[in-house]
C-alpha cells in the first residue's frame, strides 16, 4: 500500500472544459494506483514546482481512472486546469469521510448542489444510478450561478434516462435560457418530498449549505438525515497538521461529508 | 362549493380558507389557459391582475438595451404572480412571458382589492399571505445578490 | 551489578555514576540530549558529558518571567521545563517531507524520497509531565497514514531516562493533569535525585529491555530502603506543593459551551497572538507544508515546518481567513488544548507543565483563565438553558 503522504504519480488522459475557470481532468495512475476511493472522498492533487490543494473526487468509483472538476482560483487550481492530457500530477489520499454513511437504502436519496459543489456529488450520484432498485427515488437539484456556469450540462439528460429526477436552476439568466430561475432551495417545494424517508446529501458554498439545511428541516426533515461537505484548509489530509479542525472535527479524517446534528451547532459559532 | 371554488381550495396560496372565503374568492376568479410564449404584462403596463399559478412556469423578466432580455425569476406550480398592484402606482416592474404552457386563476385587482376593503377578515388572511411570498422572494433575492457562486479571486472589495 | 533476576528492581547510583550513564548510552550509539545552561536559561541540548549538566543550578518562575538561579545544592535536575520541550528532537521545527525531480511529461520522486535512518537519541533529564506530553504526540503524529512517519521511526530510536519530581517549579499543576510528580510507564530508565545534606545520589530503575541493557552497564547496588523510602516521600511531597491547580472535572463540556464567553474577549485584549505558547508548549504539533524549487525549476522539494493556529492565515479558506479576530485565535488554542483535544485524541492536550505561562510576553495564565470561564458560565446558569442564538432567524 502506498504511504498517503508522498505524491503517486497519475497521468492526465483526458480534459474537459465545463465553465470560463473550471475543468474536469481524468487520471491514469503512471505507476501502481493508490487505494479506491469512495463517493465524498477527496485526494490531494499536486502540480510539480507549484503546490498542492485538496480536490474532491468527481468521478464513479470502482474505477482505476480518478476524475477530479477543479475551479481556477488560485496559483495551483490554475495550474492543475491547464494540464494537458499527458502530463503527470501527484495525487495522494483518499482522504476523509463518505457520502456513503448517509445511506438510506430504500428510501429516497436527495442530493442539493449549488455551484461546483455537484462535482463532490457526482460520485453518489453516479454511484446510486448504478443500483437500480436500492432507492425508491433519487433527486438532484442543482443551482449554478447562470447557465454558462452549470457543470455536467451534458450529463442530465443521461441522468433524467437512468432515473434520477433532476431539477436544475440559476441566479440569473437572460431570455435564451428556458429553465427556471431562482435560489435553489426554490426547487425543494417542486420535490415534494417524503420527509421521513428521504436521506439528504447537500454540497456547495457554506452559506448555502446552511440555508438549504434549513430550508430541509422546515420541509419536516429530521437534522440526522441531512449530510453536509464541510471544507476548511487542508494540507496534511493524515490529520497531523491541524490546519483542518472545525471545533472537534478534523475535517480531514471527521469530514468532509459531516451530519448536519454534528455540524449545525458548529457553523453556528462565527469564527469557529 | 362551486367548481372553482374545490380547485382553489387545492392551490398552495389559498389553502386554509374557509368555505366562505374560498367562494367569495372564487366569484372573482376565472381558469385560464397560457400557451408557452404568451406574454401577461409589460413592464411599465397598468398593474391590474394577480395570478395563482396552477402548472407551467412564468418567467418575470427585463428589458436592457443592448442586451437581450433577462430573466429576473421563474414561477411555478402553487407560486402567486403579481405584487406590483399592492403599490398605489400599480405599474409593473417586470414583465411576465409564459416560458412553458400554463394555467392559471386570474383574479382582477381591482376586484380583489374591494374584496378586501368589504371582507376584512378575508383581507387579513390574504395579505399574510401575500406577506409571505414577498418574504420568501425577499430572502431568495438576497441570497442570490450575495453570489455565493462566484469565485473567490473575482472577488472584490473583500466581499 | 543488576542480576537478571531482579533487573527490575530499584538501585541506586552516586551522582558521579551519571558520567557512567552518559558513557553507556554513547557507547551503545546514543546522541545524549540533556538539559544545560545556555544563555541565561537552561536549555535541551546534546551533551558532551555528564559534567554538562546544569549541577546547582535552578530557576525562577512567573507568568512572563525566567530566571537562572544559583542552588543552595548541587542538584542536576532541580529546575522545571525550560523554554523549549523534547518535541524539538522527535518533530523537528523544520524538516524535509521529500523531494522531487522533473521529467518530460512530469516528475519523479528522488531515490531517496523519505528519510535516512534517523541517530538515534537518549533524552536524559525527561520530566514525567515531559514523558506524558511525548506519549500525547504519539497519539497525534505516531499512528496515521498506514505507513511509519518520520517522527514514529525518530520514535522508536529514543532511550529515554526520566527524572521524578521532587520539587515543582511555581507554576506546576501535573498533579491537576495526573502527569506527576510521579512518572507513569513508558521510561526506559527512571531516575529520583536527592542532593541534600547527606549526599547527592539516584534512585534508579529500568522501565524496558533497553534500560535494562544500560543499568547492568552502571555501578549501582540495590537501593538502600531508607534511601528509596526519602525518595518516595520527596515526590509525593511535590504533589502537595504545586504552583497553579486546574479543576479539569467537565472542562470539555465548560469549554464547549463556551463558545459566546465574555471572558474571550478579555483575554485577547491582552493576548498578542504571540504563538510563543504554541512554541513552548510539548504537545503542540501544528505544522505547515511549504514547496519550494529551485532556481531551475528543475527541483523541488516539500518541507514541513512548525505552524500556529495563532498565525493570521492559520486558517486561511478562499480568500480569508476563518479566525481573524484575536478572539477566535485565543479561544481556539486553549478550547483546543483542553477540550476538544479529548474529542480528537481521547485525552487532554495539556500536561501542566507551565510553560505557556512562563513564556506569555504579558504572562496569560491559562489555569486563571478555566476558573474564570467556569465561573461566568456557572453565574449565568440561565441564560446557558436559553441558549446564546435561541430565537428564529430574523427575516429583517
Amino acid at each position: 500500500m502506498t504511504d498517503c503522504r508522498l505524491p503517486v504519480r497519475y497521468r492526465v488522459s483526458s480534459r474537459v472544459e465545463e465553465t470560463h475557470d473550471t475543468v474536469t481532468i481524468t487520471l491514469e495512475p503512471a505507476d501502481d494506483p493508490i487505494a479506491a476511493f469512495r463517493p465524498g472522498q477527496f485526494m490531494m492533487l499536486y502540480s510539480f514546482g507549484v503546490g498542492e490543494i485538496p480536490i474532491s473526487v468527481s468521478g464513479p468509483p470502482g474505477q482505476p481512472s480518478l476524475t477530479h472538476t477543479i475551479r481556477s482560483v488560485g496559483a495551483v487550481s490554475a495550474s492543475l486546469c491547464a494540464a494537458q492530457p499527458g502530463q503527470v500530477v501527484g495525487v495522494r489520499g483518499p482522504f476523509g469521510t463518505s457520502w456513503d454513511d448517509a445511506d438510506s437504502p430504500g428510501g429516497d436519496l436527495l442530493l442539493v448542489a449549488g455551484g461546483i459543489g455537484l462535482a463532490p456529488l457526482r460520485p453518489a450520484l453516479l454511484s446510486a444510478l448504478a443500483q437500480p432498485g436500492r432507492y425508491r427515488r433519487i433527486i438532484l437539484l442543482a443551482g449554478a450561478r447562470s447557465p454558462a456556469e452549470l457543470v455536467f450540462a451534458a450529463e442530465y439528460g443521461r441522468w433524467r434516462d437512468s432515473g434520477a429526477e433532476v431539477g436544475i436552476t440559476v441566479d440569473r439568466a437572460d431570455a435564451s435560457w428556458p429553465g427556471q430561475v431562482g435560489v435553489v432551495t426554490q426547487l425543494i417545494g417542486q420535490a415534494h418530498l417524503d420527509p421521513l424517508l428521504t436521506a439528504a446529501l447537500i454540497c456547495g458554498p457554506e452559506v448555502m449549505m446552511r440555508i438549504t439545511a434549513r430550508s430541509l428541516t422546515a420541509a419536516g426533515l429530521p437534522a440526522a438525515s441531512i449530510w453536509i461537505s464541510l471544507e476548511r484548509n487542508m494540507q496534511c489530509g493524515t490529520a497531523e497538521c491541524g490546519h483542518c479542525q472545525l471545533g472537534p472535527l478534523l475535517l480531514c479524517r471527521d469530514g468532509p461529508v459531516v451530519n448536519f446534528k454534528i455540524a449545525e451547532p458548529l457553523l453556528a459559532v462565527k469564527e469557529l | 362549493m362551486s367548481v372553482i371554488s374545490a380547485e382553489l381550495a387545492s392551490h398552495r396560496f389559498a389553502a386554509g380558507l374557509a368555505a366562505g372565503q374560498l367562494d367569495r374568492l372564487a366569484a372573482i376568479a376565472t381558469s385560464i389557459e397560457v400557451p408557452a410564449g404568451t406574454r401577461l404584462f409589460e413592464e411599465g403596463g397598468h398593474a391590474a391582475s394577480v395570478w395563482l399559478i396552477r402548472t407551467g412556469r412564468i418567467a418575470l423578466d427585463l428589458h436592457v438595451p443592448g442586451r437581450d432580455r433577462l430573466i429576473v425569476e421563474t414561477l411555478g406550480p402553487g407560486d402567486e404572480l403579481g405584487l406590483s398592484w399592492l403599490r398605489p402606482a400599480a405599474r409593473w416592474q417586470f414583465g411576465a412571458i409564459a416560458q412553458v404552457t400554463a394555467s392559471a386563476f386570474e383574479l382582477s385587482s381591482a376586484k380583489l382589492t374591494g374584496l378586501c376593503d368589504s371582507d376584512h377578515e378575508l383581507g387579513y388572511q390574504l395579505t399574510r399571505r401575500l406577506l409571505g411570498t414577498a418574504i420568501d422572494r425577499l430572502q431568495a433575492a438576497r441570497i442570490r445578490i450575495l453570489d455565493l457562486y462566484a469565485s473567490p479571486s473575482a472577488a472584490v472589495g473583500g466581499l | 551489578m543488576a542480576t537478571p533476576a531482579d533487573h527490575r528492581g530499584r538501585y541506586q547510583l552516586t551522582a558521579a555514576g551519571l558520567e557512567d550513564l552518559h558513557q553507556a548510552l554513547t557507547s551503545a550509539g546514543y546522541r545524549v540530549i540533556g538539559p544545560r545552561v545556555t544563555a541565561d536559561a537552561i536549555v535541551l541540548g546534546e551533551l558532551k558529558s555528564a559534567s554538562e549538566l546544569p549541577f546547582g543550578w535552578g530557576v525562577s518562575l512567573s507568568p512572563g518571567g525566567y530566571r537562572l538561579r544559583k542552588r543552595h545544592d548541587s542538584a542536576a535536575f532541580g529546575h522545571s521545563a525550560g523554554p523549549g520541550s523534547w518535541k524539538q528532537f522527535l518533530h523537528p521545527p523544520r524538516e524535509q517531507l521529500w523531494s522531487a525531480s522533473r521529467t518530460a511529461n512530469g516528475f519523479v520522486l528522488d531515490h531517496d524520497a523519505t528519510p535516512e535512518r534517523p541517530d538515534k537519541m537518549a533524552f536524559l533529564g525527561v520530566r514525567p509531565c515531559d514523558l506524558r506530553a511525548i506519549q500525547i504526540q504519539d497519539r497525534v503524529l505516531g499512528a496515521g497514514g498506514g505507513h511509519r512517519s518520520a517522527y514514529a521511526r525518530r520514535r522508536a530510536a529514543v532511550f529515554i531516562v526520566v527524572v521524578n519530581c521532587t520539587e515543582p517549579g511555581e507554576l506546576c499543576f501535573c498533579t491537576s493533569m495526573g502527569t506527576g510528580p510521579e512518572s507513569g510507564p513508558g521510561f526506559d530508565l527512571l531516575l529520583t535525585e536527592l542532593a541534600d545534606g547527606a549526599g547527592h545520589s539516584f534512585i534508579i530503575e529500568a522501565g524496558s529491555e533497553d534500560g535494562c541493557q544500560i543499568l547492568e552497564q552502571l555501578p549501582v547496588h540495590p537501593a538502600d530502603p531508607g534511601l528509596a523510602e526519602h525518595a518516595d516521600a520527596a515526590v509525593a511531597g511535590a504533589a502537595d506543593r504545586m504552583g497553579r491547580f486546574m479543576d479539569t472535572g467537565d472542562i470539555r463540556e465548560l469549554l464547549a459551551a463556551s463558545h459566546h464567553a465574555q471572558r474571550w474577549e478579555d483575554v485577547a485584549s491582552r493576548c498578542l497572538t504571540c504563538g510563543n505558547c504554541t512554541m513552548a508548549c510539548p504537545t503542540c504539533f501544528c505544522t505547515t507544508a511549504e514547496d519550494v524549487t529551485d532556481f531551475s525549476g528543475e527541483h523541488a522539494e516539500r518541507w514541513q515546518s512548525w505552524s500556529s493556529c495563532f498565525e493570521l492565515d492559520f486558517s486561511y479558506l478562499h480568500g480569508g481567513p476563518v479566525r481573524s479576530s484575536g478572539v477566535s485565535r485565543y479561544r481556539q488554542w486553549l478550547t483546543h488544548k483542553l477540550g476538544t483535544w479529548h474529542d480528537q485524541f481521547g485525552s487532554s492536550g495539556c500536561v501542566g507543565c507551565g510553560r505557556c505561562i512562563v513564556w506569555c510576553p504579558v504572562g496569560i495564565d491559562l489555569t486563571e483563565e478555566i476558573a474564570a470561564l467556569r465561573a461566568e458560565r456557572d453565574a449565568s446558569i440561565p441564560a446557558a438553558i436559553a441558549g446564546p442564538d435561541a430565537g428564529s432567524p430574523e427575516t429583517g
